[in-house]
């Protein structure tokens, strides 16, 4: 057993006799006899090679893939090798939230660069220091975005399941009513968003790409929203940031996303990381930690937490969101990714991740399973099969192959990154092929 | 020091991706039309910028922390090497069951042990943090009420001693909040709270210890006055660490609790996160719970979702590496170690506080818990020294200093929270310096205004910073 108290019995009892009692259990005269525990049934301690033993044996219970198509919300991207060695740097590891920002420039620093690779990105003006993941960030953002006249929060049903499910389930706190707005060739039907937005109307939120991977006409939809005086929040997969138009250049209100694809692995869905970042209008409307750029008593620059009387420790039940700690080792996991890649890798990855997905959409096509939706797609799309999905998946999966998400019986949502190789592809498609009789 | 930005050379980088194996794709689709500036660094700068910055951070490993509230306890390197094994982190959070039986095993394993500690049936691992556990445990108190069809109970009670995030979770998850004032100690007022139940009475959030940092012995009746009214207790689980394995929220009469995995049980905060959140509740409440609950049958693992469950109050499992750092520290620990750390972690800050107490005046006099609060109001008046000044002179000396001006009820609240992890010879040493500090007050009371000169930087410059905000660095065009 090991509990990381230093102490011997002997510094024990000095303790004890400084403070005047003589056992531990003086400690604990006010907890009430009738309720204090006499056991606790756990397994006993156990040393940290027993520990470790134990752990191993259970990451062992898991079946690791060797070749991974699927992504619907966790992508396998590649991670340098310098973003996990600055991202395990024992001081921004150990340390709490920067509130003492003479002993904290460095985590303050960060995530000022941060802030600023994400309005980069995302063409936005002001970005938070993150919140939990992106399903949350879009939950936040229709906060935001609603006022006493307008409290209905449109969501897009090509949007993310767990997004969709996320938002439902804040909505459900704070009472608004949510509409989902319906899906017609994988991506938000425009004619339904016009005909469901009104002067009710607080916000509408949609993905770019859609959960199915199609491309979505992000400039209709803005005119549509804008239109009816609601607010647009755009969910972005982060690699599209690189090559499709911005949120900025649409003329998104809010821009959100899940952050895991930037250097972050998939881990069994988490730590991730939710990025958000608004235009500069929403500034004061941001949740969560803001860090802003000042000067220290000798006009030095530096950085502290700012705008703090947006949040909870200052307004209490007047503050926007409850949001403290959020997920600033991941944010500097992903600083030190996108500064690895660099704009022209970070696109490189972006460019490379389409275009194996389009060769493995041309591949399965010829293996039988044809793509369902019409129009543009990035790096995941959904096939239809000839044969149940299952059997397919199972086929796979029997050759170290992670296929797709069933949707349905019949229907896989596919996904390469810049990971997948061409020879994997081919031969994801022939095991496919096995399957179908293509 | 410079940004990243400032250290950025165009046509500096890194060779990290192979070519294009298969034919290249252009997409019609509206690109992308201003410019992507990021940074461009060769790998070794890219190290060094980072190696910079992590000079300029205080964190356990570099000196005491002693951050009331925030439980900032040594972490066994052994987790971070657990949570690295790539049978965990290649897992993706949508594989097929039989394909994730390992973490479904942690999930399962972890949920069950805080179970045991926090006496409660059920416990969800999705909440990604305290404030996240609490406005989910929250939802479950109002799915509570409406599937009872008793819409009326729209109140939380909250003691003003509480954490911020209580009225604001509150808040979020639509209630109205009554705020209850507290004795002077922190602890409940039961006639106030008497007065405030009634049949709109949805429940209270409590934490025990109290932000004071003293057990409040009326636990059981506090919780059986909201029971009697109809309502539920939430248990705020931010001082576990005071009373694990010593007495259970869940026979102290609370119906939900969070825990913070990132606080009690050792997994480190990461500058700001990632933390993790996990709520427990009782049998009755968790057909409510959100997300995918980990079931057991014969050895096999399954997810399966609560028959009125609130939905997800974020995406997959929550933060799982998380979760698999608190277990592997749970293990080390187990059945005598649990209540062990605790009895320290009291011990300490008794220790610490009775060295100190002749010029750090204790809120509260007598036995405190895990952590005690000093009060910096004679310190202001006699020699015009503030908490602030106080915690500022203290970086000087390489100790992080203790949360500032919390809780609300203490003026110039100083909470010292030292946790079991530290030693005898920390505390001394740390008690030796901070009277040092209160006969620089009394002597020389200037220097400490001054303070800290030997941080990285002096006292920041905060109200500019929030009137003229500047939160990203502007690219040259």
């Amino acid at each position: 057993m090991g509990t990381f108290v230093p102490h011997t019995p002997e510094e024990q009892r000095a303790m004890l006799q400084a403070i005047g009692l003589d056992s531990f259990d003086g400690l604990y005269a006010d907890v009430p006899a009738g309720v204090r525990l006499t056991d606790l049934p756990l397994p006993s301690g156990m040393s940290e090679l027993e520990a470790r033993r134990t752990m191993e044996e259970m990451a062992a219970e898991n079946f690791r893939f060797r070749h991974i198509f699927r992504g619907a919300g966790a992508y396998c991207h590649y991670i340098p090798s310098v973003v996990k060695q600055i991202a395990s740097k024992e001081e921004f590891v150990t340390a709490y939230t920067p509130y003492q920002a003479e002993i904290s420039q460095g985590v303050l620093q960060s995530i000022f660069e941060y802030q600023t690779m994400i309005c980069d990105l995302t063409g936005m003006d002001v970005s938070n220091a993150s919140v939990y993941d992106g399903c949350t960030a879009a939950a936040e953002a229709a906060a935001m975005c609603r006022d006493r006249k307008r409290g209905v929060v449109l969501v897009s049903a090509a949007a993310h399941p767990y997004a969709r499910k996320t938002i439902g389930t804040y909505c459900f706190g704070s009472g608004a009513e949510v509409v989902t707005v319906p899906e017609k060739d994988g991506r938000t039907d425009l004619e339904a968003l016009k005909e469901l937005l009104n002067d009710q109307s607080a916000c509408f939120y949609f993905q770019q790409p859609s959960f199915f991977g199609c491309i979505e006409d992000a400039d209709a939809i803005c005119a549509l929203v804008h239109e009816a005086g609601a607010k647009l929040i755009m969910g972005s997969y982060p690699m599209a940031l690189a090559l499709l138009k911005t949120p900025g250049e649409v003329g998104a209100d809010v821009a959100v996303g899940e952050g895991q694809p930037l250097g972050l692995s998939v881990a069994f869905g988490g730590p991730y990381l939710g990025f958000m970042a608004a235009g500069g209008a929403l500034t004061r409307k941001l949740p969560g930690r803001i860090v802003g750029q000042t000067v220290d008593d000798q006009g030095r620059r530096a950085f502290v937490l700012t705008l703090q009387a947006r949040e909870q420790h200052i307004r209490r039940e007047k503050a926007g969101s409850n949001i403290c700690s959020n997920e600033a080792l991941c944010a500097l996991t992903a600083t030190a990714y996108l500064a690895a890649m660099g704009p022209e890798g970070f696109r490189e990855a972006a460019r490379q991740s389409v275009a194996k997905a389009h060769y493995l959409e041309k591949k399965l096509s010829d293996a039988g399973l044809k793509r369902i939706h019409s129009g543009e797609f990035f790096n995941e799309f959904v096939t239809s099969t000839p044969v149940p999905a299952a059997d397919i998946l199972a086929a796979l999966e029997d050759r170290d192959y992670l296929g797709g998400l069933p949707l349905g019986k019949n229907e896989i949502l596919w996904c390469a990154t810049e990971k997948n190789t061409a020879a994997e592809i081919d031969e994801l498609a022939e095991i496919v092929k096995e399957v179908t009789g293509a | 020091m410079k940004l990243i930005f400032e250290r950025s050379i165009p046509g500096h980088g890194q060779t990290l991706l192979p070519h294009c194996d298969v034919p290249e794709i252009t997409l019609d689709a509206p690109g992308r039309e201003t410019p992507l500036h990021l940074a461009e660094l060769s790998e070794n700068d890219l190290s060094r910028h980072f190696t910079e910055l992590s000079k300029q951070v205080h964190g356990v490993n570099c000196g005491f922390y002693p951050l009331g509230s925030c439980t900032m306890k040594y972490s066994p390197k052994l987790d971070e090497d657990m949570a690295a094994l790539p049978g965990f982190t290649d897992i993706h959070p949508l594989q097929p069951a039989h394909t994730a039986q390992g973490c479904l095993h942690v999930l399962h394993e972890a949920a069950q042990q805080l179970c045991v500690i926090t006496g409660m049936d059920e416990m969800t691992m999705q909440p990604a943090a305290g404030a996240h556990g609490e406005f989910t445990g929250l939802l479950l108190i109002k799915s509570y009420h409406r599937s009872r069809g008793d819409d009326k109970r729209t109140k939380i009670i909250v003691p003003d001693s509480a954490h911020g995030t209580n009225p604001a979770s509150a808040s979020m998850a639509g209630f109205t909040i009554v705020n209850v004032p507290s004795r002077a100690d922190g602890c409940v007022d039961l006639e106030k709270l008497k007065a405030a139940v009634g049949d709109d009475t949805a429940g209270l959030m409590l934490t025990n210890p109290n932000t004071v940092g003293l057990f409040d012995k009326n636990i059981l009746e506090i919780t059986k006055i909201i029971h009697d009214a109809g309502g539920l207790n939430y248990y705020d689980g931010a001082n576990l660490n005071a009373v694990m394995g010593i007495v259970r929220p869940g026979d102290m009469g609370f119906d939900v609790v969070h825990v913070n995995l990132h606080k009690t049980f050792a997994t480190p905060h990461g500058g700001g996160g990632p933390g993790s959140g996990p709520v427990g509740c009782k049998a009755f409440l968790a057909d409510f719970l959100p997300g995918q609950v980990v079931r057991c049958a014969d050895g096999v693992y399954t997810l399966s979702t609560p028959e009125k469950s609130i939905g997800c109050v974020r995406g997959f499992h929550g933060n799982f590496l998380v979760a698999v750092k608190a277990l592997t520290y749970l293990m080390m620990l187990g059945r005598e170690g649990v209540p062990e750390a605790a009895r320290n972690a009291v011990l300490n800050a008794n220790y610490l506080m009775h060295r100190i107490k002749g010029s750090y005046p204790p809120a509260v006099d007598g036995i405190c818990m895990h952590e005690f609060v000093a009060s910096m109001d004679k310190a202001k008046h006699e020699f015009g020294v503030s908490a602030t000044d106080v915690a500022k002179a203290m970086l000087d000396y390489g100790i992080h200093p203790p949360t500032m001006y919390f809780p609300l009820i203490v003026h110039e609240a100083l909470m010292f929270e030292p946790t079991e992890t530290e030693s005898k010879a920390t505390l001394d040493e740390t008690a030796d310096i901070l009277l040092e500090i209160m006969e620089r007050a009394k002597s020389d009371p200037d220097s400490l205004h001054a303070a800290p000169l030997t941080a990285p930087i002096g006292r920041p410059d905060e109200v500019t910073a929030a009137r003229q905000p500047v939160t990203r660095y502007v690219f040259e065009q």
